[in-house]
């Protein structure tokens, strides 16, 4: 079956296989510089998968758009990132995972279900990349997943933006790109949130002297 | 149509305006001036919608029916009325020195962000900007949440952006799998396959698997947006560690927007699969949400986390009204959702009057209210009653309307919302009566309030619970028979 995908097919599926490889390496990851590594990784691979699709297929305003989130994606995040935590020296910093093979579990059966979620969509079209819209919707659940395991504010703005560039995928691969201005709306969206996530790092850690988010726990339901 | 340009452009010129603008002074003042031109625009639009029909731009990404008209004019109104109580309110803020000018300088430049994106949630006609400009709304709002920068404060903006972010991105997914339906559609321009208008004409070309799992993406992204519970838990926090006149536009403004968001993708959802399944989703969000937030409103310590509780169990009730989906429900909820809007941004102007004159927003700290400055004393107890739902306030006429649309369809369901109004109802007052009534505390002063926003907020309602004006009816009449299909009479 496989010999029968072409050339493009092939190299598709091989990207979207290497995104959710990604996806697992940054829920294993405890070192927070790596953790800042792999992102890039991931959105260098999505802006990759993009160029290739806008190649392939044939759609120029998706060059634009692979543009966007190499800029974004790849660069300019994990560089905000890693600048921060070399600022706030955390570079050091360990947010050690505390049941890796559950949570490796856990991410696997995610994928599982995503599969199972997008069922109904895949069997509408003969097309094989359509697969790759559950592989998106995966992405975009280990990036929670990464959210509820860690406690370290760095890496849950990391699992954050995780689940960004598996939306951003899921459109890339689905519908070749959404309209150019929601994709800007969208894009701005997301450089607006960064800055304002840095601004965070440093309030929280004024406020409570850490950035371990497990420590904001004035405000709850809970009776003292 | 110039209007609907108008109301976009005055607050993106506020913005620029407000963030520049080093004197205090006149800040304030342009704030309020920003705010009542708006206003003077959507009664300008509203007027135009009303003689004309709905709107549609030239580029087709701005759509004005009489659904979205009356929340653009609420919207305006409830922005206008807060920045009036805004200006003295932060101005006291600075005097016992929570905040400084820088801060209050991006205050009022954040205020009219919000404004903006409030505006392009409701007017656009775009599925992706309707989510980029909520999830602007966030954005605008986070930073002002956390103004105080009191470890709550900080707490509590730092759960908001998170999990309405995380929520949030679910609304996305939902919108690339609407965006996907239509494009799978072969009568629809590849263009036009996200404006909202399109879909609602086309929808039932759209694959109903698709919708139905794009709806559930989109209900649960708004959803966690609106307060709805399990996705509710950042909402108290938000609502209640911000300064005062965001918790009143956040709970009057923002919560109606998303719960817009909602009914816009429900509408699309019914057409598309003609079952019932998204209007049982809302039933049973809305119905749980109520009950739970009737529930929690009984141990809450904080006053504005007990009224943000109040605004979750209110929400809620709309969802389910919304979700029943029958003519009659449907005016019900749009109706329910004015009455809320204005009584539940009253109160939270008088609650902020409150808690400045009592130096604390605890409950058990608050005492006396009603003789030390009766103004503020009677308006909390007014709108308290207005809010758990009294004749003749409109929230009654509106709560009322919900329960016999529930009888009609539901009859089983009516004790659950019966029994939920009365334990929301003793959950209040529990709390109020002490707090108007109790014996004062030593020291306590009188202080300088602005109670004519709540006053005329409360005389609206108050003549909405009497008469529906027949211009507001009309609107009510022709958005219940756009979303439902058909009129109530």
């Amino acid at each position: 079956m496989a010999s029968e995908l072409s050339y493009y097919h092939q190299a598709v599926l091989l990207l979207a296989a290497l995104i959710t490889l990604t996806s697992f390496l940054m829920l294993g990851q405890s070192r927070l510089l790596r953790l800042v590594g792999v992102f890039a990784v991931q959105g260098l691979l999505l802006s990759a998968s993009t160029a290739l699709v806008a190649q392939a297929q044939g759609f120029p305003h998706l060059y634009v758009s692979a543009l966007l989130s190499l800029v974004l994606k790849g660069l300019l995040i994990p560089v905000m990132l890693y600048r921060l935590v070399m600022r706030m020296d955390l570079h050091r910093e360990m947010d050690t995972v505390s049941h890796p093979a559950r949570v490796m579990i856990g991410g696997a059966s995610l994928v599982v279900f995503s599969y199972y979620v997008c069922l109904p969509i895949v069997k509408l079209s003969p097309l094989v990349t359509l697969n790759t819209i559950s592989v998106s919707l995966a992405v975009v659940l280990l990036g929670m997943l990464l959210m509820i395991t860690r406690r370290h504010a760095v890496a849950q703005v990391v699992g954050f933006m995780a689940i960004e560039n598996g939306l951003f995928f899921a459109a890339v691969v689905s519908t070749m790109g959404m309209p150019m201005v929601v994709e800007l709306g969208i894009a701005f969206d997301v450089l607006v949130a960064s800055v304002i996530f840095g601004v965070f790092f440093f309030q929280i850690r004024s406020s409570i002297d850490s950035l371990d988010v497990d420590r904001l726990s004035k405000l709850s339901e809970v009776e003292e | 149509m110039i209007a609907v340009y108008l109301i976009l452009l005055v607050p993106l010129v506020g913005i620029v305006f407000l963030a520049l603008q080093k004197n205090n002074d006149k800040s304030r003042r342009f704030n309020v001036i920003f705010n009542a031109a708006t206003l003077v625009c959507s009664v300008w639009l509203a007027i135009e919608v009303l003689l004309r029909g709905p709107l549609l731009s030239s580029g087709k990404q701005l759509y004005i029916d009489s659904f979205n008209v009356y929340l653009v004019v609420l919207t305006a109104f409830v922005g206008f009325t807060t920045a009036l109580f805004s200006g003295a309110y932060m101005e006291h803020e600075r005097e016992v020195g929570r905040i400084n000018l820088k801060k209050l300088r991006f205050y009022y430049a954040g205020y009219q962000s919000f404004m903006f994106t409030m505006f392009l949630v409701l007017t656009t006609n775009n599925m992706g900007i309707l989510w980029v400009a909520m999830e602007g709304a966030t954005l605008a709002t986070v930073l002002l949440v956390s103004l105080y920068r009191t470890p709550e404060a900080v707490e509590a903006a730092w759960k908001y952006f998170i999990l309405c972010g995380v929520g949030i991105a679910q609304a996305l997914f939902g919108t690339i799998l609407l965006y996907f339906a239509a494009e799978q559609a072969v009568e629809i321009n590849a263009s036009d396959a996200l404006l909202w208008t399109t879909l609602f004409d086309r929808a039932t070309a759209l694959n109903p698997g698709v919708m139905s799992i794009a709806f559930v993406f989109l209900l649960i992204g708004y959803g966690t947006k609106m307060g709805l519970v399990p996705l509710h838990n950042w909402l108290p926090d938000a609502h209640s560690e911000g300064p005062t006149p965001m918790s009143a536009i956040l709970s009057g403004l923002l919560l109606n927007d998303a719960l817009y968001a909602v009914v816009r993708s429900k509408m699309l959802a019914d057409h598309s699969l003609g079952t019932a399944l998204p209007g049982f989703l809302m039933m049973g969000f809305g119905l749980l949400s109520f009950l739970v937030a009737a529930l929690l409103l009984h141990h809450q310590k904080d006053i504005k986390r007990l009224f943000s509780y109040s605004s979750i169990e209110h929400m809620g009730l709309m969802t389910f009204a919304f979700g029943i989906g029958s003519p009659w429900s449907t005016f019900a909820a749009l109706f329910h959702m004015t009455t809320h809007s204005l009584t539940k941004s009253a109160i939270f102007v008088t609650v902020g009057h409150a808690s400045q004159l009592a130096g604390t927003q605890r409950m058990d700290k608050i005492r006396g209210l009603i003789n030390t400055q009766p103004t503020i004393g009677w308006g909390l107890l007014i709108g308290t009653l207005a809010i758990a739902g009294f004749p003749p306030f409109g929230v009654f006429a509106s709560e009322f309307l919900i329960l016999v649309a529930t009888m009609h369809d539901y009859p089983w369901l009516t004790p659950l919302l019966l029994i939920g109004v009365g334990v929301a109802f003793a959950g209040l007052f529990r709390h109020l009566q002490p707090m108007v009534f109790g014996v004062i505390p030593e020291g306590q002063q009188t202080i300088v309030a602005n109670l004519t926003p709540v006053m005329i907020h409360l005389g609206l309602v108050l003549w909405l619970g009497l008469s529906i004006p027949s211009f507001l009816g009309n609107w009510f009449d022709q958005a219940t028979k756009l979303i439902a299909g058909s009129m109530p009479l």
